[in-house]
């Protein structure tokens, strides 16, 4: 990390950690909460699908495994309502070390079957959601003890709970850019076969990045589980979810360390307002299509790279 | 025993449908090296077509396929020429993967709109008859469905073997490069490719409609099972993609009477990572670069 990555690193979070003490009314601060979810939530698919240049198309299961472990967990009580936060990271190891064997399997293959393995993977986690009542609720869904947190700083904790994840996912992000993993990484990215020629650990670094970035997404799910106080199989492993995390990291640009939370500070506001404007889930769906095409087609590369491409 | 050969029954006849859309699927990828994300969402468009169709004017789901084909084929080829052709990137395979999801998003926000997210299904009167044979009851309607796939599967295989533009998509599908040489237009191919494809999700989503109730989220749960057969036949390979069909549909059919049907979907996900780790390329991976 340079110096000036650093005073960049430094002055965003603490600017993001100042914002809810200023802004008054509630819903800013809940569109912020689910901007920084989905800057989080992109930079840690920015790992696997950009870094490593793996399309996984499975993330939304990763992030549903979190939510359904605290909605299993705190079901009845949240103790001082910290509890579910504190639980996070055993759930993040847990999910990290769970998926390894997937992982293994999944990542032998290549950019087509990958995302072939990832997004049945998704699919049959969902389906397993709805069919396994006794863990999941099935699509009845599982309610989430609430917060014992006072009503008018109510959102704050899951607000700087979201930011801390962003934190660690673009911590974890440089950590690993700027380490032999990172070098690895990109010799992975741009030709795996000569990379493995010439001995680079592909498997090693291609399975470390997919445990971190599947560990950070559970984790996210979990902090929005406990906001959102009630899940079902359908919101919480969500083929949006997955789409909004791919979209985000293209928008902004994959491979890149600001890019995904950029993608997520444009499309996230732009999201709440076409669901607010147009209200009907429906047109959102074909607004999200429309968009998705228009960045594939217009913005294959996304805003930074073409703006430094440009320069 | 009498359970089992129930289930066989079943499953070959599911079977003989799911070759029918997963032949066009693994047709796309064998011409155009791209994993169409939208071929559930195709199948179920076809089926909600084939729904207006009978409710609004009668036409018999069979008949209509007469309608939804030429249709589909032509939303192929246009969805080929608007969003697939564009992309000039270098990572071409990644994006139109992604390119394709968005089409299947698309399209189920379309349905979710025109006929909202109910659950459907196509009942001309014919859909619960069934024969008894030997103790055994066949399915009128699936037995029919089966009969009509085995003949859009001779169709599509006489179209491959026998005509021009067949000789000219497998020529693309074994050399692309070559083929472009010897004065194939790839574009041309590609977009047709794709047409065929979609037409065949077309024929089968008509009578999909007649097998199972369906909502515009349909696609999702379609997709992940063609997907499997796609890559357990080979991809790229239209005679695997059949004989693929084939085993998943009777595999997940005993195991849904022998164990319970939310293990059926579940077979799906253990074959796909069982083919992965054993032969990566599937059953006729050896043909798998290119060969039909």
């Amino acid at each position: 990390m340079t110096p000036a990555g650093a005073v960049r690193g430094a002055a965003f979070f603490g600017a993001l950690c100042v914002v809810p003490l200023l802004v008054g009314p509630q819903w800013v601060l809940n569109l912020l909460i689910f901007t920084v979810m989905y800057a989080g939530l992109a930079s840690a698919w920015n790992l696997v699908g950009g870094y490593a240049g793996y399309p996984s198309l499975g993330h939304a299961a990763f992030f549903g495994f979190g939510a359904y472990a605290v909605a299993i967990i705190f079901e009845n009580d949240v103790g001082d309502g910290y509890a579910p936060f504190r639980t996070l990271p055993i759930i993040g190891l847990v999910v990290a070390v769970a998926v390894l064997p997937v992982a293994w399997i999944a990542m032998r293959t290549r950019a087509d079957v990958f995302a072939i393995v990832t997004i049945t993977l998704l699919f049959i986690a969902q389906t397993l959601a709805f069919n396994l009542r006794s863990v999941t609720g099935g699509a009845q869904g599982r309610s989430i003890a609430p917060a014992p947190f006072p009503v008018e700083t109510y959102d704050r904790p899951f607000y700087y709970a979201m930011l801390a994840l962003l934190a660690l996912a673009m911590l974890l992000s440089v950590a690993i850019r700027d380490s032999k993993a990172g070098l690895s990484l990109a010799a992975v990215r741009s030709d795996e076969d000569k990379a493995h020629g010439v001995g680079v650990h592909v498997t090693g670094v291609k399975l470390l990045v997919f445990a971190v970035s599947a560990g950070i997404t559970a984790m996210i799910g979990g902090v929005w589980a406990y906001y959102v106080g009630f899940i079902y199989p359908q919101f919480a492993i969500d083929p949006l979810v997955t789409i909004g995390m791919v979209l985000m990291c293209f928008l902004g640009g994959r491979a890149t360390l600001w890019g995904p939370v950029l993608g997520a500070a444009i499309l996230v506001p732009a999201q709440q307002f076409l669901a607010y404007r147009l209200g009907a889930s429906q047109l959102y769906l074909l607004g999200y299509a429309a968009v998705f095409l228009i960045i594939m087609v217009l913005l294959p590369r996304g805003i930074l790279p073409t703006l430094r491409r440009a320069r | 025993m009498q359970l089992a050969a129930q289930a066989i029954i079943l499953g070959v006849l599911t079977g003989g449908v799911y070759a029918l859309m997963a032949s066009g699927q693994t047709l796309i990828f064998g011409v155009m090296k791209v994993v169409n994300l939208a071929q559930g969402a195709f199948v179920v468009l076809s089926a909600y077509l084939t729904f207006s169709l009978f409710t609004g004017f009668g036409v018999d789901p069979f008949l209509a396929i007469l309608i939804t084909t030429p249709a589909m084929f032509g939303l192929g080829v246009a969805v080929h020429w608007l969003v697939l052709r564009p992309l000039k990137h270098e990572d071409v395979g990644q994006l139109s993967l992604l390119v394709t999801f968005a089409v299947a998003l698309g399209v189920e926000g379309v349905l979710a709109l025109a006929y909202e997210t109910t659950y459907r299904s196509v009942q001309p009167g014919y859909e619960n008859r069934s024969w008894t044979v030997a103790g055994l009851q066949i399915s009128e309607v699936r037995l029919y469905a089966f009969g009509l796939s085995a003949v859009m599967l001779a169709a599509l295989y006489l179209i491959l073997e026998r005509t021009r533009l067949g000789m000219a998509i497998r020529a693309t599908v074994q050399n692309p490069t070559s083929a472009r040489l010897l004065g194939v237009s790839s574009e041309r191919v590609a977009a047709l490719g794709f047409g065929l494809g979609a037409a065949t999700a077309a024929a089968a989503g008509s009578v999909y409609g007649l097998l199972y109730p369906f909502n515009p989220g349909s696609h999702y749960d379609l997709i992940s099972r063609l997907l499997t057969i796609v890559v357990l036949g080979g991809m790229g390979s239209v005679g695997g993609a059949v004989v693929a069909a084939m085993i998943m549909g009777v595999g997940s059919s005993i195991v849904a009477a022998l164990a319970s049907p939310i293990w059926s979907d579940f077979t799906f996900f253990v074959v796909l990572l069982a083919v992965l780790l054993i032969r990566p390329r599937g059953l006729f991976g050896a043909r798998a670069r290119g060969a039909l």
